[in-house]
């Protein structure tokens, strides 16, 4: 019993890290049919925005946490929004492909400029919950994994919110779904995209403030998470918002059950696991396990 | 008294092919035009060089103003623009493509019941995926979205398109009361040239991205070349 709810916490915790991450990626993916190979860099380079924040001399350690974190974020949002505006825009009329190799490139050049600024070094980054447990009916729940659990399900939360129930987030679904008709409709759809990379720049930021404490922070930490995203994202369909969420957590779950209960299955081992599953989801559902089969238009 | 819609000379082209050779017309304040041609005359063309779709030479003035810009900036203009096809949100519901004809206007809860009006049914169904409504409640639910962005002009490409001749007449009777009632000139692309010609005052018919006549529905409707070709009788 307190094995199995170890492994489920943790395994929610690391999921909901997948998840938000797997959410960025569709709804970029959603909006322009691009995935976004810097997502992973986007989120450690946010990350180290933090932590130039938390370390900086003069009001590094007198600046409460939260305050770091809602500071970062609002960061992140320009990041992304500036990163969409300087690299995507003027691609607008290329080829998916050619942005597709745009998100590369800014891959390696976000990583090697990580490097540069602050070595390759691992930093540790702090967490703002406590190491203890809660203990219910004898069963031992981490703090931190709830925490970062509540904390990821919250910012995707609000997400969901802005875009059922807000005019742009409304403009933003449909321009998804058929931009040409959109813009006849007065809807700047460009600033739009922005938008949504300046989203997913803070869905980024969050995963990423939110896995350094555990894994300590370097520039290569989110590789392994994004892949782990992209699994969650494909599992879920990768044009279904709720699909990548709930693809995310599931990952999460797995890899943590399997590591509990299956030990053969050694933290080397995760990441091929979680492919494997991956490709053999892929062969029996073309279109992921929420998703539809999409009949392209041309 | 200046038209309210003015294209002169207007060309445009697809890469190498031009597909408007010189396109010149005017739509006058409360008036439906009809623009008539066979396939592939450029009638889609002139209504996307109107949004700026496509890029265009020459001068589209709207309501004393030379339009720039794209299809957003045209849209904020006043122009409302039904695209062929629809360009209906199948994944959103009737109600969220109604919200989104209202998008430019201020205030988080536009009022979107005065549609209801001309579109009483739309109440019923309006959480409705859209993508699932009929051929004929999508056309329809495109001219209520349309209404609601309170456009002076009212373009539409090819209403009748896949539609049956009941519900093509369905059509063109509540786009004449839009005209009649809220004085809303419309410029209305068709293949239907009977049904076109009975609702337009005036008409322009293309040929090869030229303008090869025009003048008052009534005569082209008794002009010999113009019936053979496109009435067909
Ligand atoms: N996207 C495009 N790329 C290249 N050529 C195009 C494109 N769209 C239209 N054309 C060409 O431009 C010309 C005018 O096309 P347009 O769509 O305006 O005709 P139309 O009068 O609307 O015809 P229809 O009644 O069939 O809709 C045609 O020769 C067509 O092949
Ligand atoms: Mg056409």
């Amino acid at each position: 019993m307190q094995q199995f709810f170890q492994a489920l916490t943790t395994g929610l915790a690391d999921g909901s890290i997948y998840a938000s991450l797997a959410l960025a990626l569709v709804l970029i993916y959603k909006a322009t049919e691009v995935i976004n190979f810097a997502q992973g860099e986007m989120a450690m380079f946010t990350t180290y925005i933090a932590y130039a924040l938390y370390t900086h001399p003069h009001f590094g350690h007198t600046l409460p946490y939260w305050w770091m974190f809602a500071v970062t974020l609002a960061l992140a949002f320009v990041f992304g929004v500036g990163l969409q505006r300087v690299v995507i825009r003027p691609l607008e009329r290329a080829s998916v492909l050619t942005v597709v190799m745009a998100t590369i490139a800014l891959l390696v050049i976000l990583q090697g400029a990580a490097e540069w600024i602050w070595s390759p070094e691992l930093k540790f980054f702090p967490s703002p919950f406590p190491t203890s447990t809660w203990v219910v009916g004898g069963v031992h729940i981490s703090k931190q994994d709830t925490g970062t659990f509540g904390v990821t399900l919250a910012c995707v939360l609000v997400l969901w919110l802005f875009f059922r129930f807000t005019k742009l987030g409304l403009a933003m679904r449909a321009g998804a779904v058929n931009p040409a008709a959109a813009r006849l409709l007065g809807v700047r759809t460009s600033w739009l995209l922005a938008l949504g990379w300046g989203f997913a720049a803070v869905l980024g930021a969050v995963s990423g403030m939110m896995s350094a404490p555990t894994q300590f922070l370097s520039p290569t930490m989110m590789d392994a998470v994004l892949i782990f995203a992209f699994a969650g994202a494909i599992l879920g369909g990768l044009e279904s918002p709720v699909g990548a969420v709930a693809g995310g957590l599931g990952i999460g779950i797995l890899l943590s059950m399997l590591g509990t209960y299956v030990h053969a299955v050694t933290p080397e081992l995760r990441l091929p696991v979680a492919l494997a599953i991956l490709l053999v989801v892929l062969l029996v559902r073309p279109a992921g396990l929420l998703g539809r089969v999409v009949v392209r238009r041309v | 008294m200046a038209p309210l819609l003015e294209l002169n000379e207007v060309s445009a082209r697809y890469g190498q092919v031009a597909a408007l050779h010189g396109v010149s017309l005017a739509v006058d304040e409360g008036e439906i035009v009809a623009l008539l041609g066979a396939n592939g005359a450029g009638k889609t063309t002139t209504l996307r060089a109107v949004s700026g779709i496509v890029r265009r030479t020459g001068d589209v003035v709207f309501a004393g103003k030379r339009l720039r810009g794209g299809p957003e900036a045209t849209a904020r203009a006043g122009i409302a623009h039904v695209p062929e096809g629809r360009g209906i949100f199948a994944e959103l519901t009737v109600w969220e493509n109604l919200r989104m004809g209202a998008y430019m206007r201020r205030g988080r809860r536009p009022d979107l019941t005065t549609v209801l009006e001309y579109f009483p049914w739309l109440e019923a169904r309006r959480n409705q995926q859209a993508g699932t409504l009929s051929g004929g409640e999508q056309q329809m639910l495109a001219l209520a979205r349309a209404f609601l962005q309170r456009p002076r002009l009212l373009m539409l490409d090819e209403p009748s398109l896949g539609l049956a001749p009941l519900i093509t007449r369905e059509v063109f009777r509540v786009v004449g009361d839009l005209n009649e009632k809220e004085g809303l000139a419309v410029l209305v692309v068709e293949q239907n040239a009977a049904i076109a010609l009975a609702a337009a005052r005036r008409a322009y018919v293309l040929e090869t991205g030229n303008v090869a006549t025009s003048g008052d529905a009534d005569a082209l409707k008794s002009n010999n070349a113009v019936r053979t070709a496109y009435l067909g009788y």
